[in-house]
C-alpha cells in the first residue's frame, strides 16, 4: 500500500523497440532506423568522404544490424552498437580504396608543430551566425574533408558523434593517448582551416609569431 | 600542447587549470587558439545531421523487409546473463 511507482524514464528508452524488432516487428525497427539514419549516413560521409559509399555504409549498418540484432547484448547504448557497424563498414571502404588512392588509416602522422596555428586572428562570437545552413554546413564540411582519413574518423566520433576516448580506441584500434593526441590535431587543424570564414570582420592577421 | 587537449575536453587538474588560465590571460596568442578551438568544436557539436534523402531512405525500409532476424535462442539477451 502506498508503495510509490518509480518513475519514468525522461530519457528516449530504445530497450523494448530493440525487444520487439528483434523478434521480426520491422516497424519498432523502422523507428530505430529514423531516430539514427541521419546520424550514421554523417558519421559514414564524413568517415569516408564519398557519398556513394555512405550510402552504401548507410544501408549495410542497419541490414547487418537488424539481422544481428540477438547479438546486441543491451550492455552498450543500441547507438553505440550500431555505431560500430558504420565504423567497421567505413574502414573497410577506406582500405578498398587504399589500392587506387593514397588512403590510409596507419599512415604516418607529422609530429612537428609546423601545422599549428599559422592563423591567429579572433572570431566572432558565434561565427556560425554569419552563414546560412547551408553555406555553414559546406563550410565545415569541407574542412572535415582536408583532414588525413585518421584524423576525420577521431574528431567525428569523439566531437560530433561524442563517444568516449575509450570507446573511440576500441572502434578505431588505437590506443587513448593516440586518440587524445589526433583529436587535438584535428582540432587545431580544422581551427585552422576555418578562421579564414570565421574570424571577425576588420581584424588583420596577427603577425607577431 | 597535451594540456590544451585536456583542458578543451575539462579534464585538467584544478592546478594545472589555474596555470594555464593565468598564461591565457596573458598571452594573446594562446588565448586566440584556445578560444578559435573551442569554438570550433562548439559549431561542430551544433550541427543537425544530413536530412536522409527519401529514396535513400525508403531504398533502405525495401532492403529491411527482405532480411529476417536471426533468431538463435541461443544469445545472451538484453538484461538476461551470458551462459558460460
Amino acid at each position: 500500500m502506498g508503495t510509490p511507482t518509480p518513475k519514468p524514464e525522461p530519457v528516449f528508452n530504445e530497450t523494448p523497440l530493440v525487444l520487439q524488432a528483434r523478434s521480426g516487428d520491422l516497424a519498432a525497427f523502422s523507428k530505430l532506423v529514423e531516430k539514427y539514419e541521419g546520424k550514421i549516413f554523417r558519421l559514414a560521409r564524413h568517415i569516408t568522404n564519398n557519398q556513394e559509399d555512405a550510402e552504401d555504409i548507410l544501408q549495410e549498418t542497419f541490414l547487418k544490424a537488424y539481422e544481428h540484432l540477438d547479438a546486441f547484448q543491451g550492455n552498450s547504448k543500441f547507438y553505440t552498437w550500431i555505431v560500430r557497424i558504420a565504423v567497421n563498414e567505413s574502414l573497410m571502404k577506406l582500405r578498398k580504396r587504399k589500392s587506387d588512392r593514397s588512403v590510409s588509416l596507419d599512415e604516418q602522422i607529422d609530429t612537428g608543430e609546423d601545422v599549428i596555428a599559422r592563423e591567429i586572428a579572433v572570431w566572432e562570437d558565434n561565427p556560425e551566425d554569419r552563414y546560412s545552413q547551408q553555406e555553414l554546413r559546406e563550410i565545415l564540411d569541407e574542412a572535415i574533408a582536408s583532414l588525413p582519413p585518421i584524423f576525420r574518423s577521431v574528431f567525428v566520433l569523439r566531437d560530433i558523434e561524442e563517444l568516449s576516448s575509450e570507446e573511440t580506441a576500441q572502434m578505431l584500434d588505437l590506443t587513448v593517448p593516440a586518440v587524445k593526441s589526433r583529436l587535438l590535431r584535428a582540432r587545431l587543424k580544422l581551427r585552422e582551416k576555418l578562421t579564414r570564414f570565421f574570424k571577425r570582420k576588420g581584424d588583420d592577421i596577427f603577425d607577431y609569431l | 600542447m597535451e594540456e590544451l587537449g585536456a583542458y578543451l575536453d575539462d579534464q585538467t587538474a584544478p592546478e594545472v587549470r589555474l596555470e594555464l588560465e593565468q598564461h591565457l590571460s596573458e598571452c594573446p596568442n594562446c588565448w586566440v587558439i584556445s578560444d578559435t578551438t573551442k569554438k570550433t568544436i562548439k559549431v561542430y557539436k551544433g550541427m543537425d545531421p544530413y536530412p536522409i534523402p527519401p529514396e535513400l531512405h525508403n531504398k533502405l525500409l525495401s532492403a529491411l523487409t527482405r532480411i529476417t532476424p536471426r533468431q538463435t535462442g541461443l544469445g545472451p539477451g538484453i538484461g538476461t546473463r551470458p551462459k558460460h
